[in-house]
């Protein structure tokens, strides 16, 4: 499969990028790693006139924590995530999910910048986002704006980057004293797109009770989805057994899952909830061996 | 409109006319003849055309020839040497790790990463590392084998013996 004539550029600098999107607007579109982009673009779902390469441009991959934040550049690639000693030590939940993501040759390609700019909420990283509280960096001519992750997905394939725009960096509030995040997916073979999964992050106090709690859901709502209800309900209180199992309850209620060839509703409704509660507890396991 | 890239490929320089839309794996197969590199699905999910991209494993029907440009590749044509098969190559050889041998050249580009960033895997491991290549043949056991097998050689264990197991 061929994808439709169009005209590639791989600029040196954000500014030539900027002047670029800018010239073609939206028809012009940024290439990461490719992974999803390449795809559609053989199957005709997306002919973009112009291809934007950013992968020549320095200094948009990286990893560190700085002024409170874990900050991740745009294109660091899943492999980088699964490499890193700091995920390693401090920020479990990229461990789960890049072992989850697609094969090792896509994660070598894919970055986090486009897994979120693709806008589809089948990916695993919009509910890793959502779990962990991130804010995305966006940068265009006019400057930077920065937007919490939960008002950065619109729609499918839509999200709020603009035309002239590109995401730069996502920022995380940096793990501190007791907390922990988990995530895992259910899917029908090895590197396939989730049938549910759940990101789960929690923060406790000295007494074990949680401060904090942030759960994501993945391809079980038309738009990556916050389970609210269950955080609400976990938030101020200890994390018994039984208050994670009406966490979980919660989250197997409020999602819109769709029958697809991965299953039927009740059957996601179900993984919801049983991957919810498994979550939780490795969460809360990690955050009191934090 | 076409464009002028350089590819280094398995050492050797080439500089070829390309439309941005070309694939990488069709520029390695069509403009320069290099056809060990296969085409399964198409839709980068069966791994038969993977390659090595600055020592990196692609699936190179999923990236564009000038995304490339400037790059050094490895393809299955350049893993044997003046000595000899490369490790993995006499390791499946050995153990019977193909039958048709259609996803054979990805699989061992695709090891031959795995094995450069964790020499001395696991059984797990090997699997897991493989997740992104399919075999319609040989129920993956020797592959297994044949990589562990590679493992060794690569790194001066003794050898695993390559008798067949009948079960
Ligand atoms: C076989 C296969 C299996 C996969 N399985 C999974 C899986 O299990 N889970 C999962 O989460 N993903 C999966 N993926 C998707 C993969 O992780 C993609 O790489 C990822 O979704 C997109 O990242 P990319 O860097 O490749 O983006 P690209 O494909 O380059 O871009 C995707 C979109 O985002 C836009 N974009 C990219 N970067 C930016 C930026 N910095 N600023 C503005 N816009 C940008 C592009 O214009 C495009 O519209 C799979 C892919 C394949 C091929
Ligand atoms: S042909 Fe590229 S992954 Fe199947
Ligand atoms: S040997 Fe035939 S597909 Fe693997």
């Amino acid at each position: 499969m061929i994808a439709e004539p169009f005209n590639y550029d791989a600029p040196s600098t954000l500014d030539e990028a900027f002047a670029m999107l800018e010239a073609h607007g939206d028809e012009a579109k940024i290439l990461a790693g490719g992974h999803s982009l390449i795809p559609m673009m053989k199957l005709r779902f997306s002919s973009p006139t112009h291809l934007i390469d950013i992968n020549r441009i320095p200094g948009l991959a990286y990893i560190k924590e700085e002024d409170g934040y874990l900050k991740i550049g745009a294109m660091t690639r899943e492999v980088d995530l699964e490499d890193s000693d700091l995920i390693a030590r401090k920020y479990h939940i990229f461990k789960d999910a890049t072992h989850l993501i697609a094969d090792p040759q896509v994660r070598n390609f894919g970055t986090i910048g486009g897994n979120l700019a693709h806008g589809d909420a089948a990916n695993d990283h919009p509910a890793v986002m959502l779990a962990l509280g991130a804010e995305v960096e966006i940068s265009s001519k006019e400057g930077k704006r920065t937007v919490p992750i939960d008002e950065f997905f619109f729609g499918f394939y839509t999200t709020a980057v603009q035309p002239g725009e590109i995401l730069t960096e996502i920022r995380i509030p940096a793990a501190s004293g007791k907390y922990g995040s988990a995530y895992y997916k259910v899917e029908r073979k090895a590197g396939d797109y989730a049938a549910a999964g759940v990101a789960a992050m929690v923060q406790l106090d000295g007494n074990g009770n949680c401060v904090k709690a942030g759960i994501g859901l993945t391809n079980v709502n038309p738009l990556p989805m916050r389970a609210s209800r269950s955080e609400e309900a976990l938030v101020g209180n200890q994390p018994t057994d039984d208050l994670i199992e009406l966490a979980a309850r919660y989250a197997s209620e409020d999602c819109n899952p769709s029958e697809d060839l991965r299953g039927d509703e009740e059957y996601k409704r179900h993984l919801v909830k049983v991957i919810t509660k498994r979550m939780l507890k490795l969460a809360i396991e990690r955050a009191q061996n934090a | 409109m076409k464009k002028s890239i350089t590819l280094t490929v398995n050492g050797t320089a080439h500089t070829i006319e390309v439309e941005p839309r070309t694939l990488l794996v069709h520029a390695i197969r069509e403009i320069l003849n290099l056809t060990g590199t296969h085409v399964g699905c198409d839709t980068s999910s069966c791994g038969a055309c993977t390659i090595l991209i600055e020592g990196k494993s692609a699936k190179s029907c999923t990236v564009l020839a000038v995304q490339a440009n400037g790059k050094s590749i490895t393809t299955v044509e350049g893993l044997a040497t003046a000595e000899g098969l490369h490790a993995l190559q006499e390791g499946f050889h050995l153990n019977h790790a193909l039958h048709c041998g259609f996803c054979t050249p990805g699989m061992m580009l695709r090891a031959v990463e795995l094995l450069e960033k964790n020499p001395n895997p696991s059984e797990e491991e090997i699997r897991w590392g493989i997740s992104g290549n399919l075999c319609r043949c040989t129920g993956y056991n020797n592959i297994v084998k044949a990589i562990q097998y590679a493992s060794a050689k690569m790194e001066g264990r003794e050898l695993p013996s390559t008798e067949p197991e009948f079960v």
